[in-house]
């Protein structure tokens, strides 16, 4: 457990900005470079302010932030917060796997040790 | 070869975590059940010893585990064992002695027969709400999130194939 971990309430911000399912779509298109609101807004059957709504929730979790100078303002995605996100979720998941694969040794042994009587039909 | 594990949410208030094993389920079972099995396996993080490991294996039988960590710290849990129906069904509770469960969780363990001597198990882990399964956030067994586990993981596998 040495892993650098976010605040609870950060990975709150993260996982709730996370918990829907336009604002995942929004992040994989980011995921491929900076857009405007309105290049954003194309593909989605979406106001635009509806989907300013959402850029405005992931950019409250840190997950995008919007360049100040330019006015069309491009969204570019931010990549701490979600890496955060992921170290949380592998650790959660590397607990189970590693106690698993404990057990997998375990049953491998006791395999070999018992020679079980209803052997073997395949 | 490691087999392939997922865990996801249900519902409001449960995790559920499924693995296959190459072993058939009444060996599993006694991997579970049987507290010099149990020591080998369940003892926590890498770091980590179970020293008390008490495991009173029937119906209204009670369980306790403690493991001992880096610098000493102690970490124990336990509960009672409210079905044992051997190889296929188990449920019990457990309560962490630092509560940060919010309260009793009841663990269902339910074991399936795979063809070739395999098997597969499915826990899930029931919270007293959904405040605190999605409140038990300060340690690795947090939640706090309204999606499933893979639903994120293929999120993420398609932003790493784009890049």
């Amino acid at each position: 457990m040495v892993m650098e971990m976010a605040t609870p309430e950060q990975l709150d911000l993260t996982f709730a900005a996370l918990a829907d399912q336009t604002r995942r779509a929004i992040l994989a298109r980011l995921a491929e470079g900076e857009l405007s609101v309105n290049e954003l807004a194309e593909p989605f059957e979406m106001s635009q302010p509806a989907i300013s709504k959402h850029i405005k929730v992931l950019e409250n979790a840190g997950l995008v932030s919007r360049s100040k100078d330019a006015q069309r303002r491009p969204v570019k995605m931010e990549a701490q917060p979600m890496s955060e996100a992921i170290a949380w979720l592998e650790q959660y998941r590397k607990v189970w796997e590693q106690t698993y694969a404990r057990l997998d040794t375990l049953l491998a042994e006791l395999k070999a040790m018992t020679p079980s009587p209803d052997k073997k039909k395949n | 070869m490691a087999m392939p594990l997922t865990i996801a949410l249900q519902g409001d208030t449960e995790i559920v975590v499924t693995r296959e094993f190459d072993a058939p389920r009444e060996l599993v079972w006694d991997c579970w059940t049987v507290p010099a099995l149990i020591r080998r396996w369940l003892a926590g993080p890498p770091g980590w010893e179970m020293t008390t490991c008490e495991f009173d294996a029937r119906v209204g039988g009670k369980w306790r585990f403690v493991a001992k960590g880096p610098g000493g710290m102690e970490m124990g849990h336990g509960g009672v064992i409210k079905v044992f129906d051997r190889p296929e069904r188990m449920v019990s509770t457990e309560i962490y002695d630092w509560d940060w469960t919010g309260g009793e969780t009841i663990n269902t363990n339910e074991f399936a027969e795979l063809a070739g001597g395999r098997s597969r198990s499915t826990l899930t882990i029931t919270y007293s709400s959904k405040e605190a399964r999605d409140g038990a956030r300060a340690t690795p067994m947090a939640e706090g999130m309204e999606m499933g586990f893979q639903k994120l993981d293929a999120l993420l596998k398609e932003r790493a194939a784009e890049r």
